[in-house]
C-alpha cells in the first residue's frame, strides 16, 4: 500500500492550508503505523539523519522514527516519566534523553501520538549518520525486538570533502547488505524505476523547502527557521520525502510565505502574528521540546527572530544545493546522508554559522546547547567563539535538553537571552556612536 | 636491565606515566634529524603504519589526574566527558609542541569533534579523524578499511618525505605481533597468578608502551613478566574479576589500586585497548594492509565502539573473559558522559544476567579523586561473590 494522499485546497484554508495539511499528514501517517499489523503492513524503524524514506517506501514498509516519537512525547510532557522510567531499568542519566525517552515509552506499553500502540518493528534500519548514539541506540532497540538489523554506515566527513571511497562504500552497502534485506523483510521486489520516481518527488518539494528557508533573508523575516522551522522539516526529515502529499505541503507552505513576505509580515507564532522583527539571530543546536511553547514565547515577546538554524538541516543540507538525484539514485542517496548537518565536520559548522550570520544579516549566533547530546554540543563553545571573531557579532550560550524536562530552567534561559538582547543593542548603539 | 625487580620496573614505568611532557617521545624524536611523532587517541590506530614510516606512534590518553586542566575547560560544558578538555590543554599548554601529527579515532562524537577542533587550534599539524568500518564483509568494509589506510599511509608518505614499501610495513607488523604477544603472556600470567602480576603494575608497564619505541616496550614487558614471575608475593583471598568500560578515558591510577585493596584481583580488563586490538598474530607475508584490514574485521576486539552485527554474539565477549580468566564477576567502571560505554552497559548487564555472572557499575572520571566510596562498593561485592560461592 502506498502512503495515503490527503487532499486539501489551498484556495479554501490559504492561510492555513500548509498546517492543516500537515496535521492531516501526521495524523494519517501515525494511524497507518498503528494499524500496520492490522492492516497487515511491515514496518521500519530508522534515524532522521540518513534517513531513506524513498527506499522504504520502495518495498511498502511503514517508516517509524524513534527520534520524531521521542519528539512527540517531549511536546505531549510524556517524556520526562519515560526517561524516569528508563533510569529506573539501569539507563544512566548521562546518556542521550531520546533513547531513554524511547526505551521508556517501550516500558510503558509503546503508546504512540494518537494513544494506539505502536507496533513492533519488523526490522531496525540502522542508518549510521552522524550520530554515534545511533548505533547503540539500536542495539537496545534490537535487544527487545530481536528483529533483523540492517547497518548502513555513512563516513564522516571529517576532512570536509566527500571522496569516492565514501560513496562507493555507501553504495556497495545499499547494494550488498540494506537492499536485499530489505527484499527479504519485505517480500518485495527492489524496482530501482520506482526508487527514481520517489526521488523525483523529493527534489522537487527540496526546492520548495529551500526557497522557504531562504526566505528568512528578508527584513523582516516571513518565516521563523527554528520554532516555526521544525514544522516546516517535519513532513521532509520524516516518513513524507518523496510522496505527493510533501510536494503539497511545501507548495502550500511557499505559498503562504511568499504571500506574507509580499506583505511585509514576520512569522506567525503560537500568539498570532508576530509584531516587529527587533533582533534576527541564527541559531545552532537542537530546541527543547518540553517547553517548547514557553521557550518560542521568550523570543516572540522581545521581537526576535530566528532568520537560519543549523536544526533544520539535520535532515538535509539542502539549501548548499543538495537535491535527491533520480538518475544517480544510490549515489545521490549516499550524498544525502554523507552531507547531513551532523555529518560534517566542525569547521564546515563553523563556515555555515558564519555564512547564516552574514548572508541573512543576522544579529548574532545563539547556541542552544543539549545537555545529552554528544554529536551536536561537543565543541559547540569553540564554534561560538569562532563565529563570533570571524562575523564580529555576539554569541551567546544556553543549556537546555531536548526532552528532558529536568534540564529546562526557564528562569535562566530567560535571563540569559535577556541579556544577549541588550548586548545586541548596546553593539548597536556602540556602532552608531561610532558611525 | 636483567636481574631488575618489578619494583624497579615499575617505578620506570610510573616516571614514564607522570610525565605529561613526554620527555622520552621528545628525545627520541631529538636524537636524529628528521624524526616524526605521531600521536593518537583511544582506542584503536594501525600503528604499524606509523612505524613503518620509520616514526614513533605516540598514545594520548588524556591527562589523568595530575594534570591542572586550566584551559580545557573553556572549550567543554560540563557534562561532557573529560579526556577531551583535557587532551586540549595538553595541546593549547605547549605539552604536545613537538608532536608531527594527531589521530582522532572513530570511538564517538567528542573524539570525532575534536578532530575539527584540533584543526582549527593546531592548523599547522596534520589531524586526522582515523575512520573504521563498522560492517566487516571483505568486499564492503574491507575495501573501504584498506583504502583508508592507503590513504593515510599516502599522508605519513608526505610527512616522512619517503616512500613507505610493503616490506616496511610487514617488518612493522612483525615487530607489533611481537609486542602483542609479550602483553598476551602477561594477561595471562594475570590470569593464572594475579597475585604475581596486580593490575596497577601490568597498567604501568602497558601504558608505558604508548611512549616507548616498541620494540623497548616489549623488552620491558618480558623484563616485567620474569621478574614477576619470579618474586614471591603472598596469595590473598581475593575474588577474580574482570574490569569493563575504561576503553577511553583512562581510569586514575589510584582506583585500579584502590579496587586491588578493596580485595579484587582484576584478571583481565579493557583499558590501552589498542594494545591487544588485533586478536593473534597478523600475517607478514602477502599485502600488508590488507593483512591489517582482514585482522581488524575478523580478529579483533569486541568493544562498545564497534558495531556487534550478530545479536548472539553481543556481549559474549564478556562472558568469555570470566570463564577463560576463572573471574567471579565483572565491575562495571564507565566515564561519566560517555555515551558509548553507559549505553552499552545494561545490555551487557542483561548477558551477565543470562549467564549468572554477578556484576556491580559505577563511574568514574580520569580526575576521580574520592575513592571511599568505590573501595566500599568493591568491598561489598568482593563479599557477596565469596557468600555466593560458598553457598
Ligand atoms: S546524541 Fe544527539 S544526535 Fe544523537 S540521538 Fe541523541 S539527540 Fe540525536
Ligand atoms: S570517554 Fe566516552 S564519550 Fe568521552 S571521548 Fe571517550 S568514548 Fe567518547
Amino acid at each position: 500500500m502506498k502512503p495515503s494522499v490527503v487532499k486539501a485546497q489551498p484556495a479554501d484554508v490559504l492561510k492555513d492550508a500548509s498546517m492543516l495539511k500537515q496535521k492531516e499528514m501526521m495524523a494519517a501517517h501515525y494511524e497507518r503505523l498503528t494499524s500496520a499489523p492490522q492492516a497487515g503492513e511491515k514496518v521500519a524503524s530508522t534515524f532522521v539523519p540518513g534517513n531513506l524514506n524513498e527506499l522504504i517506501m520502495c518495498f511498502d514498509l511503514v517508516n517509524n522514527l524513534p527520534e520524531v516519537n521521542a519528539i512527540q512525547s517531549g511536546l505531549r510532557k510524556q517524556s520526562g516519566q519515560y526517561i524516569m522510567e528508563a533510569e529506573r531499568a539501569g539507563h544512566s542519566e548521562d546518556v542521550c534523553t531520546y533513547v531513554k525517552s524511547d526505551i521508556g515509552m517501550m516500558l510503558k506499553g509503546n503508546i504512540g501520538p494518537n494513544g494506539k500502540e505502536l507496533p513492533r518493528p519488523d526490522v531496525l534500519l540502522l542508518s549510521y549518520t552522524g550520530c554515534f548514539t545511533f548505533l547503540k541506540w539500536f542495539e537496545l532497540l534490537r535487544e527487545q525486538y530481536k528483529c533483523p538489523t540492517i547497518f548502513l554506515q555513512t563516513p564522516y566527513m571529517a576532512d570536509g570533502k566527500v571522496t569516492p571511497n565514501m560513496i562507493q562504500y555507501m553504495v556497495k552497502q545499499l547494494k550488498e547488505d540494506v537492499i536485499p534485506t530489505l527484499e527479504e523483510v519485505s517480500g518485495v521486489k527492489f524496482d530501482i524505476d520506482r526508487l527514481r520516481e520517489y526521488l523525483k518527488k523529493s527534489a522537487e518539494a527540496e526546492d520548495d523547502l529551500v526557497h522557504i528557508l531562504q526566505s528568512g533573508k528578508n527584513k523582516p523575516s516571513p518565516i521563523d527557521a527554528y520554532f516555526g522551522g521544525i514544522y516546516y522539516i517535519g513532513p521532509i526529515f520524516g516518513a513524507f520525502r518523496g510522496t505527493d502529499d510533501a510536494i503539497d505541503y511545501y507548495r502550500f507552505l511557499r505559498e503562504e510565505v511568499d504571500e506574507r513576505m509580499l506583505k511585509g509580515l514576520g512569522p506567525v507564532t503560537p500568539d498570532g502574528p508576530m509584531g516587529e522583527e527587533k533582533y534576527r539571530l541564527v541559531v545552532e543546536g537542537p530546541p527543547n521540546y518540553t517547553s517548547f511553547r514557553q521557550f518560542w514565547k521568550m523570543f516572540y515577546d522581545e521581537g526576535a527572530t530566528v532568520v537560519a538554524s543549523s536544526y533544520t538541516k539535520v535532515g538535509g543540507t539542502y539549501d548548499y544545493g543538495f537535491r535527491h538525484d533520480p538518475d544517480r539514485p544510490l549515489e545521490s542517496l549516499a550524498e544525502y546522508c554523507l552531507g547531513v548537518y551532523t555529518n560534517r565536520n566542525l569547521p564546515m559548522r563553523i563556515d555555515m554559522l558564519s555564512d547564516y550570520i552574514n548572508e541573512y544579516e543576522a544579529d548574532g549566533l545563539l547556541i542552544n546547547s543539549i545537555k545529552s547530546c554528544n554529536s551536536f554540543s561537543a565543541g559547540q563553545l569553540l564554534i561560538m567563539r569562532e563565529v563570533e571573531k570571524r562575523t564580529g557579532k555576539p554569541a551567546a550560550f544556553i543549556e537546555t535538553d531536548l526532552v528532558d524536562p529536568r534540564y529546562f530552567s526557564a528562569a535562566n534561559v530567560k535571563n540569559r537571552l535577556e541579556s544577549y538582547f541588550q548586548m545586541i543593542d548596546q553593539k548597536r548603539g556602540s556602532k552608531g556612536a561610532a558611525a | 636491565m636483567t636481574g631488575e625487580t618489578t619494583s624497579a620496573i615499575v617505578k620506570r614505568c610510573e616516571a614514564i606515566f607522570d610525565d605529561l611532557n613526554f620527555t622520552l617521545a621528545r628525545e627520541w624524536k631529538e636524537a636524529e634529524p628528521g624524526r616524526k611523532v605521531i600521536a593518537y587517541m583511544p582506542v584503536y590506530v594501525p600503528r604499524e603504519l606509523i612505524h613503518a614510516a620509520g616514526m614513533l606512534p605516540l598514545g594520548i590518553m588524556g591527562g589523568g589526574d595530575n594534570l591542572e586542566v586550566i584551559h580545557g575547560d573553556a572549550y567543554y560544558q560540563s557534562y561532557i566527558c573529560r579526556i577531551p578538555r583535557s587532551t586540549i590543554e595538553l595541546g593549547v599548554s605547549g605539552r604536545l609542541d613537538f608532536v608531527d601529527g594527531m589521530l582522532f579515532p572513530s570511538i564517538c562524537d567528542v573524539i570525532r569533534n575534536l578532530s575539527g577542533m584540533w584543526k582549527m587550534l593546531f592548523p599547522d599539524v596534520y589531524a586526522k579523524y582515523f575512520d573504521v568500518p563498522q560492517t566487516y564483509k571483505d568486499e564492503v568494509g574491507g575495501v573501504f578499511y584498506t583504502n583508508e589506510m592507503r590513504e593515510f599511509l599516502h599522508d605519513l608518505e608526505g610527512i616522512a618525505g619517503r616512500k613507505i614499501t610493503d616490506d616496511d610495513i610487514r617488518a612493522s607488523i612483525e615487530v607489533y605481533n611481537d609486542n602483542r604477544r609479550a602483553i598476551n603472556e602477561l594477561y595471562a600470567l594475570r590470569a593464572k597468578q594475579p597475585w604475581k602480576a596486580p593490575a596497577s603494575e601490568a597498567y604501568l608497564v602497558i601504558r608505558a608502551g604508548l611512549v616507548l619505541p616498541v620494540e623497548e616496550h616489549t623488552v620491558l614487558v618480558r623484563e616485567y613478566i620474569a621478574a614477576a614471575s619470579a618474586q614471591e608475593r603472598p596469595l590473598k583471598d581475593n575474588s577474580r574479576v574482570v574490569l569493563t568500560g575504561m576503553f577511553c578515558e583512562q581510569p586514575p591510577l589510584n582506583l585500579l589500586k584502590s579496587l586491588e585493596l578493596s580485595g579484587c584481583y582484576i584478571v583481565d580488563d579493557d583499558f590501552i585497548l589498542i594494545s591487544r586490538w588485533l586478536i593473534g598474530d597478523v600475517p607478514t607475508t602477502g599485502d600488508p594492509v590488507h593483512n591489517l584490514s582482514q585482522a581488524f574485521l575478523h580478529s579483533s576486539m569486541s568493544t562498545a565502539a564497534k558495531y556487534e552485527p550478530d545479536q548472539e554474539e553481543k556481549g559474549q565477549f564478556l562472558v568469555r573473559a570470566v570463564r577463560e580468566t576463572g573471574a567471579e564477576g565483572v565491575i562495571f567502571a564507565s566515564t561519566s558522559f560517555c555515551d558509548p560505554a553507559l549505553l552499552d552497559r545494561p545490555i551487557l548487564q542483561n548477558v551477565l544476567k543470562a549467564a549468572d555472572i554477578p556484576f556491580i557499575a559505577f563511574k568514574y572520571a580520569e580526575n576521580s579523586g574520592q575513592m571511599q566510596p568505590i573501595r566500599e562498593q568493591a568491598g561489598t561485592f568482593v563479599d557477596s561473590i565469596k557468600l555466593w560461592s560458598a553457598a
